[in-house]
């Protein structure tokens, strides 16, 4: 036993998660409690909790997150339950539309959709009033609003739930539901006593997922509150980063919702603790698809009308965009233009650099994140060394942490020595990481929860080493949520602004970034151009990943 | 000319009184310094300007000089306020040239010792003395305005306003957009203009019309063309004739009680890490022939003597401005911004 290698490894882990996310939160933690003069006191506190331009969004942020956990949870169930368990036509298609809807990043989803609502030039609005004849200074959408924040979140946040319950939906074994209709039960009976106590634990995490995502989302209200007129959270603590920067200030802002966050999380494992949910043994039948019957056409529909919001709309108003010179006019063939797109290439500075460091930044926090991730969920799972709750709360407490006040936190700790990393790939790449790993590790861990310790058991008293055991048995296993946490994190990493927004420079700019500078600017041609080619690169790479994603054992032998 | 010594009084006026100047003697564009810049390959360019200026502008040197590549960084100028402290503060060595439309930062990195004065013969003969500074720590690149402007086929001329009060009427409630001092230096320069010409009560006034805020002074004149509102409270002026100029329905207004100008100094760092490719863009920049490429593309006010402005924009001298004090701004920003976010809430 002393031979085995994993002690050391599981140690060098718990010390990596320490320097990545103890030591910017060590030293968040410091500034908020100190003044200017480095004396320490509470006055920051004092001074955010009596000031109604931090009380304000703090309320404003808490209706959003509460709205768009409940809109997400009523999207993502039956839509997940749609494409997992019924024959509904077109399951595939729907499944793959959802998870390229991820690829969005949430900000390009916020300015593809003001093109469509905002309240004068969007084209939704500009299509009602041609129909309805309503007039010019009337609107039907205005985006620039609470319920149009809401509403783009939403959009862009029910992918991370609808995938959760797909994904437990697809590992549940049919046996169980088998067993409930022999037994006279019908579907809707299944469905109800069998299907979602099962698929409840995954609802109630991804209902946490969409909570905190809302929280803790930087770029949708950054370009839809501020022209609108009010703060949230995220971006009231960024407004505290500009000059003159007072990061004492938005440190202290971070700790309510640091809190709130443990709390939540800690409901999270009381309510999952209490059940056993290891329903994944060495093997299992395949699900069997629940007849729609004249419900088939409906269910499509709604689908497809659910992916509109995300994906068709938003996409048909980015190539609109691309192609006009104004992206408030559609593009007829007299006014086709490629003027955007020679702007983007040849014109542009920033478009190579920075589609470059973002790719690269991409493939290594994917990497090393699902590694990480994989290594703490096994830990965890196993209780494999001593302390693992340790590592349990280190590896979910960055959810904790606005990308945007990690982003600050990593600026403190690593602009000096010993680690001056600043200006570098590297605060870049800690940074996606740590951001990314809570929903990694969550997805690892819940996979985990599925696969009964038994097997490992058993590879165990035939003399292999935990990590033998991981490599072999386990591994395989986890094959598809592996893979799919690869896809997860990549995906993530092309779409964060919050920390990216702080800890750039003009060297290692990344698409997220630049893209935030030009909608300053309102360039929103260049965005278009942007955002479409990012979205093809991440596609293929996408694409790519999954064709590995076929089980083993499903491939037809031939 | 005389117009311009007017223009950039302001910008000099904390060195006004000094007798003494510590400004190198005047360079000549030698073949050594066009070699050491091909030997360093590239120049990092921070500015405020819109990106359909900056970028033309920045191929049109690379055309003239093959072999140095020029990276334009572009944000408002009080975020590359804010960029440029941070990376000084951590020692990292990224901007070469900076050019931005809020006259205070260089009064104050001037002050800091951060910026490398640097003169060209050509520039010390054909740069009025009002558009560089006494010790040539920094210059006037170019001037333009913080106009108002609407889009005419959402406004009737006969409904235009004439100047910022004319915005107060209730009839414009919800159809205005305007920038963000705390992101543009032109909104900056423009609010400190304003609010000494008419005072704060009219910007209280101002935020109660609903006002689509934006960020950038480059944004108002993208927003009114797309129709997304009727009206600029500001916004680059440049912008808006550019945009006209290809047929957009924009009309430009210069406001009865007077037009804020904007001065946009450049300067070279200390820490420059292309001292050389720096001096040879900004001696570009200020040559003839620098000055003629923003001229012809946008239209802005040129700084050296034998560049004449675009035909057919209204001449600097026959426009109502207000006038410039970047010492006020320096000592104001702060208190500027703060009040400013009271009112509009962002």
């Amino acid at each position: 036993m002393m031979r085995d290698l994993s002690r050391p490894i599981l140690l060098a882990v718990s010390g990596l998660l320490a320097a990545m996310i103890v030591l910017p939160m060590g030293w968040l933690l410091v500034v908020s409690l100190t003044d200017k003069e480095g004396a320490a006191t509470l006055a920051n506190f004092v001074a955010l909790f009596t000031d109604p331009t931090f009380v304000e969004p703090l309320i404003t942020t808490l209706i959003i997150a509460c709205s768009v956990s409940a809109i997400c949870c009523l999207v993502a169930a039956p839509l997940g339950w749609l494409v997992a368990r019924t024959d509904m036509p077109l399951a595939g298609i729907v499944r793959t539309l959802v998870m390229a809807s991820l690829v969005t990043p949430p900000f390009v989803g916020a300015i593809a959709w003001e093109m469509l609502a905002a309240p004068n030039s969007g084209l939704l609005n500009q299509l009602w009033r041609l129909v309805s004849g309503m007039p010019s200074d009337e609107a039907l959408f205005d985006i620039y609003s609470l319920t149009g924040l809401i509403f783009v979140i939403s959009c862009y946040t029910f992918p991370y739930v609808f995938i959760l319950v797909a994904n437990a939906l697809d590992r549940m074994p049919g046996e169980l539901e088998d067993a409930s209709s022999m037994l006279g039960a019908k579907t809707w009976q299944t469905a109800r006593h069998v299907t979602v106590p099962l698929a409840l634990p995954t609802l109630l995490a991804g209902a946490l997922v969409a909570f905190l995502q809302a929280l803790n989302l930087f770029g949708s209200p950054a370009i839809l509150a501020i022209p609108a007129g009010f703060h949230t959270l995220t971006t009231r603590i960024w407004s505290l980063f500009q000059f003159p920067p007072k990061p004492e200030l938005a440190a202290a802002a971070s700790v309510p919702l640091l809190v709130l966050t443990i709390l939540l999380l800690r409901a999270q494992a009381a309510v999952l603790g209490r059940r056993g949910y290891a329903v994944l043994g060495g093997k299992y039948g395949a699900p069997r698809p629940i007849r729609l019957g004249w419900g088939k056409g409906p269910a499509v529909a709604l689908a497809l009308f659910v992916l509109a919001m995300p994906l068709f709309l938003p996409y048909a108003a980015l190539f609109n965009s691309a192609f006009s010179r104004v992206a408030s006019r559609l593009v007829t063939p007299e006014t086709i233009t490629l003027h955007n797109v020679r702007f983007t290439f040849l014109e542009l500075s920033s478009t190579m650099p920075a589609l470059k460091n973002t790719f690269l930044l991409a493939t290594a926090s994917a990497t090393l994140g699902a590694l990480l991730a994989l290594l703490i969920a096994y830990i965890v799972a196993r209780k494999a060394v001593p302390g693992h709750r340790l590592l349990a709360f280190l590896a979910t407490a960055p959810l904790a942490i606005p990308g945007i006040v990690l982003g600050v936190g990593l600026f403190l700790a690593y602009t000096r020595p010993p680690l001056a990393l600043y200006g570098t790939l590297w605060i870049l790449l800690i940074a996606f990481v740590t951001i990314e790993l809570p929903a990694a590790y969550q997805q690892l861990g819940s996979a985990f929860h599925a696969v009964h310790p038994e097997l490992e058991e058993a590879g165990r008293m035939l003399g292999a080493t935990r990590l033998r055991t991981l490599a072999d048995i386990t591994a395989p296993l986890l094959r598809s949520a592996v893979i799919a946490t690869w896809c997860f994190i990549f995906v993530a990493t092309i779409r964060e602004l919050s920390a990216a927004v702080i800890l750039f420079t003009s060297e290692t700019k990344v698409l997220s970034v630049l893209i935030f500078d030009l909608k300053e600017s309102g360039d929103v041609g260049a965005i278009a151009v942007l955002s479409l080619s990012m979205v093809a690169i991440t596609t293929i790479v996408i694409a790519a990943a999954n064709r590995l994603h076929v089980r083993p054992q499903m491939r037809p032998a031939t | 000319m005389r117009r311009r010594s007017l223009i950039a009084a302001g910008l000099l006026l904390p060195f006004g009184a000094r007798v003494l100047s510590a400004a190198p003697p005047p360079q000549a564009v030698t073949v050594e310094l066009v070699e050491a810049a091909k030997k360093e390959g590239k120049v990092t360019y921070y500015t405020a300007m819109d990106l359909s200026v900056a970028e033309p502008m920045a191929r049109a040197f690379e055309a003239k000089f093959p072999g140095i590549k020029v990276a334009v960084e572009r944000t408002g100028a009080e975020r590359l306020f804010n960029r440029i402290g941070q990376e000084v503060g951590s020692n990292i060595k990224r901007v070469d040239v900076v050019n931005s439309s809020d006259a205070a930062h260089f009064i104050v990195w001037k002050r800091q010792g951060w910026l490398e004065p640097f003169l060209t013969l050509d520039m010390a003969e054909n740069l009025p003395a009002s558009q560089r500074d006494a010790d040539a720590a920094f210059v006037n690149q170019r001037t333009h305005l913080s106009a108002i402007a609407y889009n005419s086929s959402l406004v009737k001329p006969e409904d235009a306003p004439k100047g910022f009060n004319d915005l107060l009427d209730p009839k414009y409630v919800g159809k205005l957009v305007k920038g963000h001092p705390g992101y543009s230096g032109t909104i900056m320069t423009a609010t400190q203009q304003l609010a000494k010409a008419l005072g704060w009560e009219y910007f209280e006034k101002l935020s109660k019309q609903k006002v689509l805020q934006v960020q950038s002074a480059t944004e108002p004149p993208k927003r009114i063309e797309a129709g997304e509102r009727a009206i600029a409270v500001d916004g680059s002026d440049y912008l808006f004739w550019m945009a006209r100029e290809r047929g957009a329905p924009i009309e430009v207004v210069h406001a009865v009680e007077g037009t804020p100008q904007i001065s946009n100094p450049m300067a070279i760092f200390k820490a420059a890490p292309n001292p050389n490719a720096a001096r040879l863009l900004v001696a570009w920049i200020m040559s003839a022939e620098g000055q003629q490429f923003i001229v012809s593309l946008s239209g802005q006010y040129p700084a050296h003597r034998l560049v004449k402005a675009k035909a057919g924009r209204p001449e600097l001298a026959s426009i109502k401005t207000l006038p410039e004090d970047p010492a006020e701004v320096e000592k104001n920003a702060e208190d500027i911004k703060t009040r400013y976010q009271r009112l509009f809430k962002v």
